[in-house]
C-alpha cells in the first residue's frame, strides 16, 4: 500500500494546508502579520487589523476581567451590530407605508423562511438598552467618569439617549395597536413643550401681532410626527429615522466614544489610569 | 389562606407602600452591606429575590396574564439583572472598602493587575466568548417566544390601557403626578442634563477606577436612588401594576376595566382659600395662586440657600458657588418627584401652582 502513503505525503495535512496557504500572495496581501503567537506579530495583529486598532496592544490586566466590566459595553456593541444585521435583512420585506406595513409583518412572520429575524431584531433591541443602562451603572460604580474620562460620559449619555431613540421609532414600524398608541403617548408630550407646543406653557407669547405662530399644526408636535397625529407620514418618518438618521449618528458618537476610551488611558484603573496615553 | 396572602401582597404592591418599600430596601442595603454581601442566606436571598418573586407570582392566573406578554419578559429579566448587579457591585465595593481600611490598596490596584497584557489574544477571545453567549442566548429566546403583532393600527380605536414603550413608562408614571409639559419634556431633559452634569459636579477625587462605597457613600446613594427607584422601580409599577385607565392593580388583581378610583384631586389653592381660610378662590390668578408660587419660590430658591449653610455646607464648600447651584436644584428636581407622588397619595395634592390661564401647572 506504499502508493497511499505517496498520496498522503503529496496531500498533506491540514495544518499543512494552512501553512501553505498563509504563504500564497493572496494571503498575504490581507494579513500583514505571521500567526499571532510572539509578541511582535500579537502587535500586528492589532495594529494591521481595521476592526481591531480600536483595541490597544497591550492594556492591564486589570481591564480584563469581567469582574470589573461586566463586559457591558462590548455587549451593548455586539447587539448594535446584530440589531444592524437583522434590521438590513428586515428592511428586504417592510415597506413602510400605511398600506403595506402591517401586511408586509404578517407575511414576514407566516411566509419567510427560518423567520426569526423579527424576534432577533426585537428582543435585541429590549436587551440592548438592559445593557446600555447596566453598562452605565458599573461605569458609575468604577467612578470611571471621573477625569480624565468625563468627557466620555457625556458622550455615553448621548448614545443612551439615541438608544432609546433607536427604540422608540423603531416601535411604530409593525405599524399594529400597540405601535400606534404607544407612539402617541409619547409623542403628545411634545404638545406640552414650553413655547414649542401648542398646549405648552408660554405658547401664547409666540404671537406675530394676533396670529399665533404655535398651533397643532405648526408645533414641534407636528413635526416630529407630520401631522396633528400618527398616521402614515408619521411612519415614513419613523422609518427614516430609525434605520437612517439616528443611525448615522450614532456610528459617529461611537467611534468618538471607543476612540476616547483608549485615548483616556484605557479602562480606568487605580493606578496610572489617571493620565493622558498617546 | 393563600387567598389572605395574596390580598396582602396586593396591598403591599400599593404605589405609596411599595415606594417607599423600594426606597428602604435600597437604603437598607447599603447600611447593612456587610451582612447582604458577606452572609451566604441573605445574599442569596436579595439576589434571587426578583426571581422568586416572579417565579412564584407565575402561579397566580391575573399575575400570569401580564407576566406572559412577550414584551414583559425583558423587564421581568431586567429586574433580575439589575438587583445582581447592583449586589455584586456592593460586594466588590465591601471588600475593596475593607483593604483600604487595613492599609492595603484596593483589589484592582494589586501589582499583578497593573501588569499589562496583549489584547490578541486574552481580551479578542473573551470578547469573542461574550458574543458567544448573547448569540445564543438572543437565538434561544427568539426562536421559544415569538415576536407578538396585535391588531393592525387603528386611530378610532383607543386600546385601554395606552402605554408608552416599557422604557418610558416611569415617565408615564411621573405624568400622573406632573403636567405634561414638565413629565414629558423638562424632566426627561433635566435628566439628560443632570447624567452628563455627573462627572462635573461630583468633585470627590476619590474612587476612580476601583469599586468603592465608603468613599462615595452620598453619590453612590444618590445615583441608587435616582436609577433603583425612580427609575427601575417606577418601569416595574408601569408594566405590572398599572392597568386600564392608568389605575393601580395589584400583581395578583385582575385588571377589571371599571374598577372605580375615586378622583379627589384638589389645589394647593382650594386647599387654603377655601378649606382653611373658607373665603373661596379669588378671582385673580396671581392672588389665587399667591401662596403656591411663594411656596415654589422658596423651595426653589430659599430652600437651597438654606441647605449650603446646614446639610449641604459640605458641598457648597468643596464645590463652590457655580457647581452648587446646578447641583442643588438637579437634586430639588428629583426629590420634588417623590415629594408629590406622597402628597397625592396621602392628601390627594393635585398642583402646588395651578394656572390654567397660562396652561402652567407644577
Ligand atoms: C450604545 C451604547 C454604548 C456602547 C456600545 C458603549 C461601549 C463601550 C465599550 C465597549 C467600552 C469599553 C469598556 C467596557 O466595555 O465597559 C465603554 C467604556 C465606557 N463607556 Fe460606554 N458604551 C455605551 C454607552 C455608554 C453610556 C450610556 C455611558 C455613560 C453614561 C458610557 C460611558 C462610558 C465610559 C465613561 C467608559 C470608559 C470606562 C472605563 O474606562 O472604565 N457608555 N463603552
Amino acid at each position: 500500500m506504499s502508493w497511499l502513503g505517496n498520496l498522503k505525503e503529496k496531500v498533506g495535512t491540514p495544518s499543512q494546508w494552512y501553512s501553505d496557504f498563509t504563504r500564497t500572495p493572496v494571503w498575504k496581501s490581507i494579513f500583514r502579520h505571521k500567526l499571532p503567537n510572539d509578541p511582535k506579530n500579537r502587535a500586528l495583529v492589532v495594529l494591521t487589523n481595521v476592526f481591531l486598532h480600536l483595541h490597544p496592544v497591550r492594556m492591564r490586566k486589570q481591564g480584563l476581567r469581567v469582574s470589573y466590566t461586566w463586559c457591558m459595553g462590548g455587549i451593548s456593541f455586539f447587539l448594535f451590530l446584530s440589531l444592524t444585521v437583522t434590521g438590513i435583512l428586515l428592511m428586504f420585506y417592510y415597506r413602510p407605508t400605511a398600506q403595506h406595513a402591517y401586511p408586509d409583518m404578517l407575511d414576514l412572520m407566516e411566509s419567510a423562511s427560518l423567520g426569526i429575524m423579527r424576534e432577533m431584531h426585537r428582543w435585541g433591541a429590549h436587551l440592548m438598552i438592559i445593557t446600555v443602562w447596566l453598562h452605565m451603572l458599573r461605569v458609575f460604580l468604577t467612578g470611571s467618569y471621573k477625569p480624565p474620562r468625563e468627557f466620555n460620559w457625556v458622550v455615553g449619555v448621548l448614545l443612551l439617549v439615541l438608544t432609546l431613540l433607536f427604540s422608540f421609532t423603531g416601535y411604530l414600524l409593525p405599524w399594529d395597536q400597540l405601535a400606534m398608541w404607544a407612539v402617541t403617548v409619547g409623542s403628545n408630550m411634545a404638545r406640552a413643550t414650553p413655547m414649542m407646543g401648542a398646549e405648552g406653557p408660554g405658547m401664547q407669547l409666540m404671537q406675530l401681532g394676533d396670529v399665533p405662530l404655535i398651533t397643532a399644526g405648526s408645533d414641534v408636535r407636528f413635526v416630529l410626527l407630520a401631522g396633528r397625529f400618527v398616521g402614515e407620514g408619521a411612519l415614513l418618518r419613523f422609518y427614516v429615522l430609525h434605520c437612517l438618521g439616528i443611525p448615522f449618528i450614532f456610528v459617529i458618537l461611537l467611534a468618538v466614544h471607543f476612540w476616547r476610551v483608549r485615548r483616556d488611558g484605557g479602562i480606568s484603573g487605580p493606578g496610572k489610569g489617571g493620565k493622558l496615553a498617546l | 389562606m393563600i387567598e389572605l396572602l395574596k390580598t396582602f401582597m396586593n396591598g403591599l404592591f400599593q404605589p405609596s407602600i411599595a415606594l417607599t418599600l423600594t426606597i428602604v430596601a435600597v437604603a437598607a442595603m447599603y447600611r447593612y452591606r456587610r451582612i447582604v454581601t458577606q452572609n451566604k442566606l441573605v445574599a442569596s436571598l436579595v439576589v434571587a429575590s426578583p426571581v422568586l418573586f416572579f417565579a412564584i407570582s407565575a402561579f397566580d392566573e391575573n399575575f400570569w396574564i401580564q407576566f406572559k406578554r412577550p414584551d414583559n419578559i425583558p423587564i421581568a429579566g431586567m429586574m433580575f439583572l439589575v438587583v445582581f448587579f447592583t449586589w455584586f457591585a456592593l460586594k466588590l465595593a465591601v471588600d475593596n472598602d475593607d483593604r483600604i481600611r487595613e492599609g492595603r490598596p484596593p483589589k484592582e490596584a494589586e501589582p499583578e493587575e497593573e501588569e499589562k497584557v496583549f489584547v490578541w489574544p486574552d481580551l479578542v477571545y473573551s470578547e469573542l466568548l461574550c458574543l458567544l453567549l448573547v448569540s445564543i442566548l438572543l437565538v434561544v429566546w427568539s426562536i421559544l417566544i415569538p415576536a407578538p403583532l396585535e391588531e393592525p393600527a387603528n386611530p378610532q380605536l383607543t386600546p385601554n390601557p395606552s402605554k408608552a414603550p416599557w422604557y418610558f413608562l416611569g415617565l408615564q408614571e411621573i405624568l400622573v403626578y406632573f403636567d405634561p409639559w414638565l413629565a414629558g419634556v423638562v424632566i426627561p431633559t433635566f435628566i439628560i442634563i443632570g447624567l452628563m452634569a455627573i462627572p462635573y459636579l461630583d468633585t470627590n477625587p476619590k474612587g476612580n477606577g476601583y469599586y468603592t462605597f465608603e468613599e462615595r457613600k452620598s453619590e453612590v446613594f444618590l445615583f441608587q436612588f435616582g436609577f433603583l427607584v425612580l427609575w427601575v422601580f417606577l418601569v416595574f409599577e408601569g408594566t405590572f401594576l398599572r392597568g386600564p385607565n392608568w389605575n393601580f392593580y395589584g400583581p395578583y388583581e385582575y385588571w377589571d376595566a371599571h374598577k372605580l378610583v375615586p378622583l379627589t384631586n384638589v389645589q394647593l389653592s382650594e386647599f387654603i382659600w377655601a378649606r382653611w381660610l373658607g373665603i373661596g378662590l379669588p378671582s385673580f390668578w396671581l392672588v389665587r395662586e399667591f401662596f403656591g408660587i411663594v411656596l415654589m419660590l422658596g423651595y426653589f430658591v430659599a430652600l437651597p440657600v438654606w441647605l449650603a449653610s446646614s446639610f449641604l455646607r459640605k458641598y457648597f464648600e468643596q464645590m463652590g458657588m457655580f457647581r452648587y447651584v446646578i447641583f442643588s436644584h438637579l437634586l430639588l428636581w428629583m426629590i420634588l418627584i417623590p415629594i408629590k407622588m406622597y402628597l397625592r397619595w396621602t392628601v390627594n395634592l393635585k398642583y402646588f401652582v395651578a394656572i390654567p390661564e397660562f396652561l402652567f401647572n407644577i
